[in-house]
């Protein structure tokens, strides 16, 4: 590194260390929906401080290309910032593709630009940076794939699948400690590149939708893992920082969901979810549901002092967002108190079913999540589910046999009425019949969730007494 | 180099517990903005592109670069405009009423 021209190393240094102090702030106030936007334009600040530093790198000879990658980039970037909120989860992953493809090739132009000459550390670090990579590049694609549904969302699994993947993992490593000992192996690196790629996808196949938020998560922590990767390799204290904060946000975000989904850490880290599948379903048929109409529902809410909805991911799926904001105002305007409880693992990502409700203009001091709101259903008349299941089923507390035993769930059972909306009594998502709907004190409102929620207000602005 | 790693090393070390007592704070609310927004941020590894973009010293490593370019602008422009668009969605219903 010579310094030559205007502009010092040292000011880039200095800019740089502004931009990291920002992104600290930008995450510090995400803690709160009052300062968060104060956190973005944080964000914002450093990363244009940021590429306007190095921009003034000296070394830099052409900026033809560059310029007409940043134009491209944000081409590309507008579009991916203004999809559905629904559709946020894809994009997120999608995203962490981005970033690990950023990653790996940049690792990769590293690597041959500097080999042979490389020290073993640098060379581990290099390696680290292009496995985590590219394994994070095919499994963000194919989870973006699954979450999108253009591939199943079913979990596909094969005999030895395990195997096969613990295998392509080992090879990778093992070439990758070879290229340790011989950085001058060229021909042996397209392989720590290739065969992760193989991985990530082999990885995420056997994954099933209701995971999606432990694997939208850990891939987040690798996408910011290999970046502190690349910080190594370019001796960037700024990426390093920014790695740091992305990998640890994911892994935080990856042990709440499992332990919302009871799942261990090491299950997770290992990539070994989705196994929990397929128990035995309802043995016996003939247990009693109370059904009851939009009529009946509209005149038991009404008369209640507190209401506790339940939306899952089966409200997204309808559409109905919008149709219990209108349920929630009618109820607030009788003076009933409306509260939402929400589950860690409602929706398809971490947090996903407040940006939903958030979209459908409901206040977030109404959102509750489940460790907050599970004290109050002793006391709240009406536990009002909306395409939940397995988050409500009182099983994982009691039933030391079910798949999901002691998965943390939402006590509705607590509550002295519980409604749910239901298109039919299928079991849900992982199979498992849910002990809720047979209680004396459940009421099955049985339809389309949208349509049923929309015939409970028009009963309530009916103004039946 | 040993020093420059061990200098990274422990700036590592820190910045994983920072990120760990700053994430802690943050609403289960804001998760999924939280999620946007370290993405975002993550795609500073653009300033690692830009070089190799710019500098030019194969023309492998400016075509990587110019791709990889391209890959994290795309997360910057997309991870700041949608976390920005989720956070002004998140309404108090005392602000609302006031």
């Amino acid at each position: 590194m010579t310094e030559s021209f205007a502009v010092p190393q040292i000011v880039i240094e200095v800019i740089y260390l502004i931009a990291s102090a920002l992104f600290i702030l930008s995450l510090r106030w995400m803690s709160s929906p009052t300062t968060a936007r104060h956190g973005v334009l944080a964000g914002e600040v450093g990363m244009l401080l940021a590429i306007g530093g190095t921009l003034l790198h000296h070394g830099i000879i052409d900026y033809k290309w560059i310029a007409i990658a940043l134009v491209l980039g944000t081409i590309i970037g507008i579009p991916l910032g203004k999809v559905a909120m629904t559709a946020v989860p894809q994009r997120t992953a999608v995203s962490h593709a981005f970033g690990a493809l950023c990653v790996t090739l940049v690792g990769t132009a590293e690597y041959y630009l500097r080999a042979p000459d490389i020290s073993p550390f640098m060379m581990a670090v290099i390696g680290m940076e292009v496995i985590l990579g590219s394994l994070t590049f095919t499994g963000s694609l194919m989870a973006a794939g699954k979450l999108q549904e253009i591939l199943p969302q079913r979990p596909l699994t094969y005999r030895g699948q395990n195997f096969v993947n613990l295998s392509l993992l080992a090879v990778a490593i093992g070439l990758a400690i070879y290229l340790v000992m011989h950085p001058g192996a060229t021909h042996v690196f397209p392989f720590i590149v290739g065969i992760p790629l193989l991985f990530g996808i082999s990885m995420v196949i056997p994954i099933g939708g209701a995971d999606m938020p432990t694997v939208i998560s850990l891939l987040n922590a690798y996408a910011g893992l290999s970046a502190a990767a690349m910080g190594f390799v370019l001796n960037s204290k700024l990426l390093i920082i920014a790695g740091a904060l992305d990998g640890s946000s994911g892994f935080i975000l990856s042990v709440i969901m499992s332990k919302a989904m009871n799942r261990s850490f090491t299950n997770v880290i290992f990539g070994a979810f989705g196994q929990v599948q397929a128990a035995a379903g309802g043995a016996e048929e003939a247990k009693q549901v109370r059904s009851a109409t939009a009529e009946e529902a509209a005149a038991i809410l009404s008369a209640a002092n507190k209401v506790v909805i339940v939306p899952g991911y089966g409200m997204a799926v309808a559409q109905a967002q919008h149709k219990v904001r209108e349920l929630f105002d009618a109820l607030t305007k009788r003076g009933v108190d409306v509260k939402f409880a929400i589950h860690p693992v409602a929706g398809r990502m971490p947090g996903h079913m407040n940006v939903l409700l958030a979209e459908a203009d409901i206040p977030y001091d109404r959102l509750l999540d489940m460790d907050e709101i599970n004290g109050d259903f002793p006391q709240t008349d009406v536990a009002l589910i909306i395409g939940a299941n397995d988050v409500t089923n009182p099983a994982a507390r009691t039933d030391a046999s079910s798949p999901i035993f002691g998965m943390p769930i939402l006590d509705v059972d607590k509550s002295r009425t519980v409604m749910v909306i239901k298109r039919g009594m299928s079991p849900g998502f992982a199979g498992i019949d849910n002990p809720l709907y047979y209680l004396e004190k459940t009421l099955m409102l049985f339809g389309d969730a949208k349509g049923f929620v929309g015939n409970i207000v028009r009963e309530l602005g009916g103004g039946q007494g | 180099m040993s020093g420059d790693l061990l200098d990274n090393l422990f700036i590592f070390m820190l910045a994983g517990f920072i990120g760990f007592e700053v994430i802690k704070r943050v609403s289960p609310l804001l998760h999924t903005p939280l999620m946007s927004l370290t993405n975002a941020l993550d795609a500073i590894a653009v300033v690692g592109a830009i070089v190799l973009a710019g500098e030019h010293k194969t023309n492998m490593a400016a075509i990587l670069g110019t791709i990889a370019v391209v890959a994290a602008t795309s997360n910057i422009v997309g991870g700041f405009l949608i976390t920005d668009r989720m956070l002004k969605m998140f309404k108090s219903s005392r602000g609302a009423k006031s």
